[in-house]
């Protein structure tokens, strides 16, 4: 009904709340990403769901700019550079496409962190810009062009549905001439406040923040931590033995998409992170460990997907001896990429074939292949070399092969190009790995369920921890390593579908029980330690540590306590379990090898903004972002409106000076001198 | 058309002024006192009971006019007492100004703050990219806001001269008519979106109401030929 008490704000616009935007990412040379204009874009709603419309966006359409809302299908390169080069369109509004598209969608690069991995003129020249083999050959590299309006991901098919609806009342076309006012339209505000690369912006802000009382810093370098622990522990604020030798075991735990914080990264980041936490599950249930000849080094590197920030990082660290390990110590590399997607069980290992021309290297490479085979002698996957003729794909070995010939090996299901359609964009769910819960299940149910990805990623885990036995020289069978699908199981679901589940709330510390979101995505954020982080070392003190019979002072402060070595471990006090019968919860402490590092670029240490070794990725800041539709006017009506209300005006003060001058004609009033007028 | 009246009718004179300021501020605090009980009626109620907000809407005004209109009193009452203190302070033994102008003067004050209150937020909200009718809203809705809004503020001029004419020569009649008029245009809004019904009588009130206080202040049907005439 009428007069609901509404505020004039609640008539005019719509507020669309569960948008994400595109933001403005730098490096040393290049500025990525969108910008708006700093009081929002706006502009006249077009609905793209085929070729055909964005003619009128672009040639027909009579009341320009437009703001497109295109189906998500349509969210290709070709449409996308058409719209970039008009000036007649002012945003861009994506409606996510479900079910993904089925040809693939990859707005990364082709040839991922090309330039910054070990290959380039000096280093096997034959390799180096994907010359041989393209990795990623869905990519489009939409993620890394830049764009001067604002595109926003609208996530809730409801809004979707109220802005076509909008459409529909207000926008189409009838007979084919234009439509009239008044037009449905939508405004866009995401503001980046950082230009043209980091070295301007970090400049500017380095300005700032040196010079100025209030500094207003314009961008924020990309940071976070890495996850690293070790089998056997060791002295973390003092150097190991140059002959105690280490094995590294390292995957990425980041992914990125074209929008700001949209990262499932299913298949790019989770899995791998998934098996080696596993990994590292089952070896530390092993007997012996502390008789290995050699340690094992689990490390979790953030920030991969933005030039190996974080094992560039690892590896300055090592060479500047500001890490307890050194890179003599290393004694061979293996890594775990992209492992979900395997065709027929196979496996694949990838070697640096430039290295392997080293006698000793090959030599070690040989051996630690074969290891690697025989560990996969009766479970469900097959081991197969990719083969001399093929580079690395992009890893974080390489940036360890940069700095010394290290053996290693890279551990795929794809050969030669990525199996992962969706690399790194927002469609890489885990429908993209195949992850599937039967319906009806509650959530408790769902985070036992073992799903068959659970089991694969297990026998991949099982195979991983069984060479890394044999590789740091365990003598003992190893048919008794086994990974945990369950544990598998819950790590996916609580990594790619909800993070508040009861297996991590009960696992991480009571005070930031706030940080479980809903759905979880791996970004690199410039706020560190992100969600993710937080998470993998937690789970990995959980699934590594040992509980201990420590108070909750003991345990915040181990110094004081005499025998608790704080050198080596590091002690966490998590808050428990929920007893089934009460709200309250049962904490404890967790004594455990996990530690973090600093992951930020060492290009950001060295203050070598433009650096070409070193990633220099920067994410620009922002004030508000934020969309909203509403109907415009017509220009007639506005006009008119203004000059009604000035002829009013004009009239009304010729009439009260006409009234007031003869105001004793008017009024004749014999009892008060002096009436309405002086 | 306030503007105007305030440029020259009032602003030479700053005993009027006062008047004005100061008429202003007791429309002020009525508006305050019934919002705050209308606030507290929401908030004890149950916010998704439509009906039953409506109704509380429609009582929250009504209870605003009573509210106004006993300011109004109010401020006749001061008015009176300040008469005889500037009779008091004069040389000649007689006020400066008369009740009359004070009760156009009053009239305005309260027309004014009235007119601002309801234009100001939606001047703000006009000045964004959007105009009203995603929600099928009328597209005239800054129109007719600004309509209604001038025609409240000539009522309010006019039910001054009429409520204190009323008072002066204790006519209750007068006064109930006035409460009862400003009853009528404030529930004619009610009828918004249907703008016909609420401007087109709100008018025809206006015009009687000028008609009225017009007669009372000395003018007459001659005097307004004359002054047409001579124009």
């Amino acid at each position: 009904g009428s007069c609901q008490g509404n505020s004039v704000e609640r008539k005019i616009y719509i507020p669309l709340n569960k948008t994400a935007p595109c933001v403005r990412l730098l490096n040393a040379t290049h500025q990525i990403g969108c910008q708006s204009s700093i009081s929002g874009d706006t502009g006249v709603i077009h609905v793209v769901e085929k070729e055909e419309d964005l003619n009128w966006v672009l040639a027909d359409g009579p009341h320009p700019p437009y703001m497109i809302l295109l189906d998500g299908n349509l969210f290709n390169r070709r449409v996308m550079l058409q719209l970039k080069g008009t000036s007649r369109v002012s945003g861009l509004a994506v409606a996510i496409a479900k079910p993904s598209p089925p040809q693939g969608f990859s707005p990364g690069l082709k040839c991922p962190n090309d330039g910054f991995g070990v290959y380039s003129k000096d280093y096997g020249p034959q390799f180096a810009h994907c010359n041989k083999t393209v990795w990623n050959p869905v990519g489009s590299g939409l993620s890394y062009e830049d764009f001067d309006f604002p595109i926003f991901l609208l996530e809730d098919a409801n809004e979707t549905q109220v802005i076509k609806q909008c459409y529909q009342d207000h926008n189409v076309p009838r007979d084919g001439s234009g439509p009239e006012y008044p037009l449905c339209a939508m405004q866009l505000f995401s503001h980046m406040h950082a230009v043209t690369s980091t070295v301007t912006c970090m400049r500017r802000s380095s300005l700032q923040s040196t010079f100025s009382i209030n500094p207003e810093v314009v961008c924020d370098p990309l940071l976070d931590y890495n996850v690293w622990s070790t089998l056997q522990p060791i002295n973390s604020s003092g150097k190991v033995d140059p002959e105690k030798e280490v094995i590294i075991v390292a995957t990425r735990i980041d992914s990125h998409s074209f929008f700001w914080n949209i990262a499932p990264g299913a298949e790019s980041a989770v899995s791998s992170f998934v098996t080696h936490l596993a990994a590292a599950e089952a070896l530390h249930k092993v007997s012996d460990i502390h008789l290995l000849q050699r340690n094992i080094m689990f490390t979790f590197f953030q920030g991969e997907t933005f030039d190996y920030i974080g094992s560039s990082r690892m590896v300055y660290d090592m060479e500047k001896d500001k890490f307890p390990l050194r890179l003599d110590n290393i004694h061979s590399f293996v890594e775990l990429n992209q492992v979900a997607l395997r065709n027929d069980s196979i496996l694949w290992m990838h070697t640096d074939p430039v290295s392997r021309m080293n006698e000793s290297v090959e030599v070690q490479v040989r051996n630690l292949l074969s290891i690697l085979s025989d560990s996969s002698v009766g479970a469900n996957v097959t081991l197969q070399e990719a083969g001399y003729s093929q580079p690395l794909p992009p890893s974080s070995f390489q940036r360890f092969l940069r700095a010394r010939h290290i053996p290693g090996v890279v551990l795929t299901d794809h050969r030669t190009a990525f199996q992962n359609r969706y690399y790194q964009s927002m469609y890489d769910t885990p429908e993209n790995i195949r992850l599937q819960y039967p319906e009806g299940l509650s959530p408790e149910e769902t985070l036992e369920y073992v799903t068959d990805t659970a089991k694969s990623l297990a026998e991949v885990a099982t195979v991983v921890a069984r060479a890394l036995y044999r590789l740091a020289g365990g003598a003992n069978n190893t048919s008794a390593i086994q990974a945990d699908p369950k544990t598998v199981s819950r790590m996916l679901y609580g990594f790619l579908i909800k993070m508040n589940n009861s297996w991590f709330q009960s696992i991480i510390k009571p005070d930031i029980k706030g940080i479980l979101g809903d759905v979880p995505q791996h970004y690199v954020a410039v706020s560190s330690p992100v969600n993710t982080t937080y998470l993998v070392q937690y789970v990995l003190a959980n699934l590594t540590g040992t509980v201990v019979n420590l108070t909750k002072e003991e345990c915040l402060n181990p110094e004081k306590t005499p025998s608790s070595e704080k050198e080596m471990y590091e002690y966490a006090w998590v808050q428990g379990s929920l007893d089934p019968n009460s709200t309250s919860r049962v904490p404890y402490c967790v004594r455990s090898t996990v530690h973090l590092s600093k992951a930020l670029s060492p290009a950001f240490e060295l203050r070598q903004w433009g650096s070409t070794e070193y990633s220099t990725w920067t994410e620009s800041r922002w004030k508000e972002i934020r969309a909203r539709i509403f109907l415009v006017a017509s220009k007639e009506l506005e006009i008119i409106t203004l000059v009604v209300g000035i002829a009013i005006l004009i009239f009304s003060l010729l009439a009260t000076y006409f009234i007031n001058a003869k105001a004793d004609v008017l009024f004749s009033v014999p009892r008060d001198p002096g009436a309405v007028a002086y | 058309p306030a503007l105007g009246l305030f440029l020259f009718t009032i602003a030479r004179d700053p005993l009027r002024i006062i008047i004005l300021i100061a008429g202003a501020f007791f429309w002020l605090v009525s508006l305050l006192l019934s919002s705050l009980i209308w606030f507290i009626a929401v908030k004890a109620s149950d916010p998704r009971d439509e009906p039953l907000q409506k109704g509380l809407l429609i009582f929250g005004v009504m209870f605003s006019v009573l509210l106004q209109e006993a300011f109004r009193f109010l401020y006749y009452k001061l008015l009176r007492k300040a008469i005889e203190g500037l009779v008091a302070l004069s040389e000649d033994g007689c006020s400066p100004i008369s009740i009359q102008q004070m009760a156009y003067v009053a009239g305005v004050g309260f027309g004014l703050m009235s007119g601002a209150f309801s234009m100001i937020n939606l001047l703000a909200d006009a000045l964004g990219p959007g105009t009203v009718g995603i929600h099928g809203d009328s597209q005239l809705y800054f129109l007719t806001s600004a309509f209604m809004t001038m025609v409240l503020i000539f009522l309010h001029t006019f039910w001054g001269i009429l409520f204190f004419h009323g008072c002066e020569h204790r006519r209750w009649w007068e006064i109930m008519v006035v409460v009862v008029m400003h009853l009528a245009v404030s529930g004619l809004t009610f009828c918004n979106p249907l703008y016909v019904g609420s401007l087109v009588p709100s008018y025809v009130l206006m015009a009687i109401a000028a008609a009225w206080a017009y007669l009372l202040s000395g003018g007459s049907a001659q005097n307004l030929r004359r002054f047409l005439l001579c124009k």
